[in-house]
């Protein structure tokens, strides 16, 4: 009797859950890359108003994006991180599924930096040549495209070490993969004269920006598709190793890894802000504007998100590596006057 | 064969030689049945230094999470910074967001550094005060407006970085190319510490407190995601016993033998060695995408992993049920019991002990469990509100304890990783209690024919 007793009750609460399914806190999910600065927010939020702290979930952007398109509701998100812009194609999805006006929030940027052990080889200086020398499948020699001989990173520079080429780079499910090919490997192709070759060869232009973006496929260059304390425990057990890391990452751990200059410049939030270092890329959240006022503290939040105390230059998330936007004053305007992409 | 080409040789004489003195033949075969002990002795301790490092590395690491660095300060509360107007009015007091307390916090930590020499400039002191410091004294301000004015002593976190100096993670070294922190900061805390204002003390906050951001994790604690494990146990005991129970006893006691059941059976025990990640993928789909329960909720990981402990449960139900010996069944049906007496008054009763056991096995896989949770959303900044109440613990999100671990293990800065041991060690002191409990139960009940 107990037993048919405990079953009824659980039944009870399940079926009293999906009733009373209604919200009170925001919740938002997506980019790996974002999640510290927006869980830096949300404590800070959760401590300065009367509304429960938000939540906020990982995965990726793109990961995040799908979430944020599956419709409009309470069991949907409301805040989707991403580390680069909506894809017309994410937007159309949006669309079909009801999620027509979305506010798109650029919160400052996030430098991208090469880093290799501290007392390991001498990597200080690189160009995007270099990289693109030392990773793409096919590079120039001699004026003629060949598959990558490379082995050294001196065999094309004698200002780099004589080791052995190995690099970590974000798998292609992290939105800094994107970044790091358009801003290393793609600009790298170009400067060598990879790019006309390919184009001299008989590609169409198109082809040849996508086979600008290759990286070489044996085993010099390892996709990390984890996050960045996979990339460091990487770089821990290979001396000769170098790995691709976002800037706040490397600046919480300046105890085990030393930073290469891009092109002669020293990644720091400043070289990033006035763009001189290269490679960097705005961050941003969405807001599915259908929610605003009917998810308590929606609002509240993303205005207190890029408020000058928060995301200004002096505030909590450029103290942890993020380059605050010196546009930030528009994104407020556009919060506080819920004006849709 | 042999007796016949041979027939001049003795057939079987006895040897003239002493039982006592061995041939080749036995002390080969002794000789091998000790290879085999010293076999099996090896691979006991290979497996034993295996246990013993992992625990060492455990407990070396995660035992400096259980201790925290505190400093205490004199904190005046102005009333010009924190209630402009005077009244004393809540709404005002709160309108002061926790920016608008650092300089006050700041102020204090100059008055209480001014007899130490340092080369830390006045705007840098607060480096070694944790970020959490503002929200603490906004909250007291908040609470006890009355003492605006008055000049209050707080015990404050200090940062992370001077947290791990006196517990010997950071050292000088470290810090030459760190912006977090500078070498002269902890010649101030050396003297800090020689002054009694910084301590290291047990830290109850990290057993019993909500998560933390990124950038001050030494407020992190693991007390929020155990309430989210607890509730999702509670949905995975309630469900998961009956249910199993009800199965096991239908199948093992009255279901006829055809086909179908066989088929069931076959299937079972399929799904008990299903990779748990299938059950999140599956709970991801039933629960939230076609039900619309919540995200994060502990009761959709409750549910989900219902699912991946139901199997476990029948089986070991079935195997306790099946131990019980027919001749229990049969007296009770000879003195006229029914089949359901015969099950509900003797046989239950003698495999309950059996049942009790797998059910506490079968909830503490569940306890450590984290690949289904990650994909019905229980992995990032979560834990960070404690419930309100009952149906608020169930439906608001929550994370789990190893959920919560493996997020601190992904986190940048380095004293995430201590916490994140420290929490190994809070989980595996759950799962040590629970495996007892059920050694205890099977000891103190367990009946042998």
């Amino acid at each position: 009797m107990s037993i048919m007793k405990l079953t009824a009750t659980t039944a009870a609460i399940a079926i009293t859950a999906t009733a009373a399914a209604a919200r009170d806190n925001v919740q938002v999910a997506g980019s790996s890359t974002v999640l510290p600065y927006a869980s830096i927010v949300a404590e800070a939020f959760g401590e300065n108003f009367d509304f429960p702290t938000p939540v906020v979930e990982s995965g990726g952007s793109s990961a995040g994006l799908k979430r944020f398109c599956e419709g409009v509701g309470e069991n949907t998100i409301d805040i989707a991180n991403a580390s680069r812009a909506i894809r017309p194609a994410e937007v159309e999805a949006c669309a079909e599924a009801g999620v027509t006006d979305i506010i798109e929030v650029r919160i400052g940027y996030d430098g991208i930096v090469f880093a290799s052990q501290l007392d390991g080889p001498d990597y200080t200086a690189f160009t995007p040549s270099d990289i693109f020398n030392a990773l793409a499948p096919k590079v120039m020699v001699d004026g003629a495209l060949v598959d990558n001989p490379h082995e050294m990173w001196s065999d094309f520079n004698a200002d780099l070490p004589a080791e052995e080429i190995l690099a970590f780079i974000p798998g292609t499910k992290h939105g800094t993969r994107e970044v790091f090919e358009e801003k290393v490997i793609a600009a790298g192709c170009e400067a060598t004269g990879a790019f006309e070759a390919m184009m001299a060869a008989g590609m169409s232009e198109d082809d040849a920006e996508d086979a600008c973006l290759a990286v070489r496929t044996d085993g010099r260059s390892v996709d990390i598709d984890g996050d960045y304390t996979e990339t460091l425990a990487r770089i821990d057990a290979n001396t000769n190793g170098i790995g691709v890391f976002g800037l706040a990452f490397y600046e919480n751990n300046t105890d085990a890894l030393k930073v290469a200059t891009m092109s002669g410049v020293e990644p720091t939030t400043e070289t990033i802000s006035t763009g001189e270092y290269p490679v960097s890329r705005p961050l941003y959240f969405y807001i599915k504007a259908a929610h605003l006022g009917v998810i308590p503290g929606l609002k509240e939040f993303a205005e207190f998100f890029v408020a000058d105390e928060v995301a200004g230059p002096d505030g909590p998330l450029a103290a942890y590596g993020l380059v605050s936007d010196p546009a930030l004053a528009d994104t407020q305007a556009m919060i506080s006057d819920e004006q849709t992409m | 064969m042999t007796d016949a080409s041979a027939p001049s040789t003795p057939v079987a004489a006895p040897k003239a030689k002493s039982l006592l003195t061995q041939d080749d033949r036995t002390k080969r075969r002794n000789a091998a049945e000790k290879r085999f002990r010293a076999y099996g002795i090896a691979a006991i301790t290979v497996g034993l230094l295996f246990l013993v490092s992992l625990l060492w590395a455990i407990v070396q690491n995660g035992t400096p999470a259980f201790t925290q660095t505190f400093v205490t300060l004199d904190i005046a509360l102005l009333e010009e910074k924190l209630d402009k107007n005077g009244n004393r009015n809540i709404e005002d007091i709160k309108k002061v967001s926790t920016f608008g307390y650092s300089p006050l916090i700041n102020d204090a930590l100059i008055a209480a550094t001014a007899d130490i020499e340092t080369e830390v400039e006045d705007g840098d002191l607060k480096k070694i005060l944790s970020a959490s410091a503002a929200a603490i004294v906004r909250d007291y301000v908040i609470e006890n407006p009355d003492q605006i004015g008055e000049t209050v002593e707080f015990r404050l976190l200090t940062s992370s970085r001077v947290d791990g100096y006196l517990k010997g993670r950071v050292t000088r070294a470290d810090l030459a190319r760190d912006k977090n922190l500078d070498a002269a900061h902890l010649d101030l805390i050396d003297a800090m510490v020689a002054a009694g204002a910084v301590e290291k003390v047990f830290n109850w906050d990290f057993i019993l407190g909500a998560d933390a951001s990124e950038s001050r994790p030494e407020q992190a604690g693991i007390g929020v995601s155990m309430l989210g494990s607890f509730f999702m146990m509670l949905v995975v005991l309630f469900l998961a016993l009956p249910i199993g129970v009800a199965a096991s006893i239908y199948l093992e006691e009255f279901a006829p033998q055809n086909k179908f059941t066989d088929l069931i059976e076959v299937n079972i025990s399929n799904l008990a060695a299903v990779p748990s990640i299938v059950f999140g993928i599956l709970g991801l789909a039933v629960f939230i995408q076609f039900a619309h329960l919540p995200q994060s909720a502990p009761l959709v990981g409750g549910l989900t992993l219902t699912l991946m402990t139901l199997p476990t449960i029948v089986i070991s139900t079935r195997a306790a049920l099946k131990a019980v010996p027919p001749s229990i069944r049969d007296a009770a049906l000879g003195v006229g019991a029914s089949k359901m007496q015969s099950v509900f008054h003797h046989v239950l009763p003698l495999a309950m002990p059996g049942i009790l056991t797998g059910t506490i096995i079968g909830l503490a896989q569940a306890l450590g469990e984290t690949a289904p949770l990650l994909l019905i959303g229980m992995v990032g900044y979560i834990a960070s509100n404690y419930p309100d109440g009952i149906a608020s613990g169930f439906l608001d999100p929550n994370s789990a304890m190893p959920a919560q671990i493996y997020e601190w293990a992904k986190r940048a800065d380095p004293a995430y990783y201590e916490r994140a041991w420290g929490g190994i060690i809070v989980l595996l002191g759950f799962l040590l209690t629970m495996n007892i409990i059920a050694i205890i139960l099977r000891r103190r009940f367990e009946r042998r024919w």
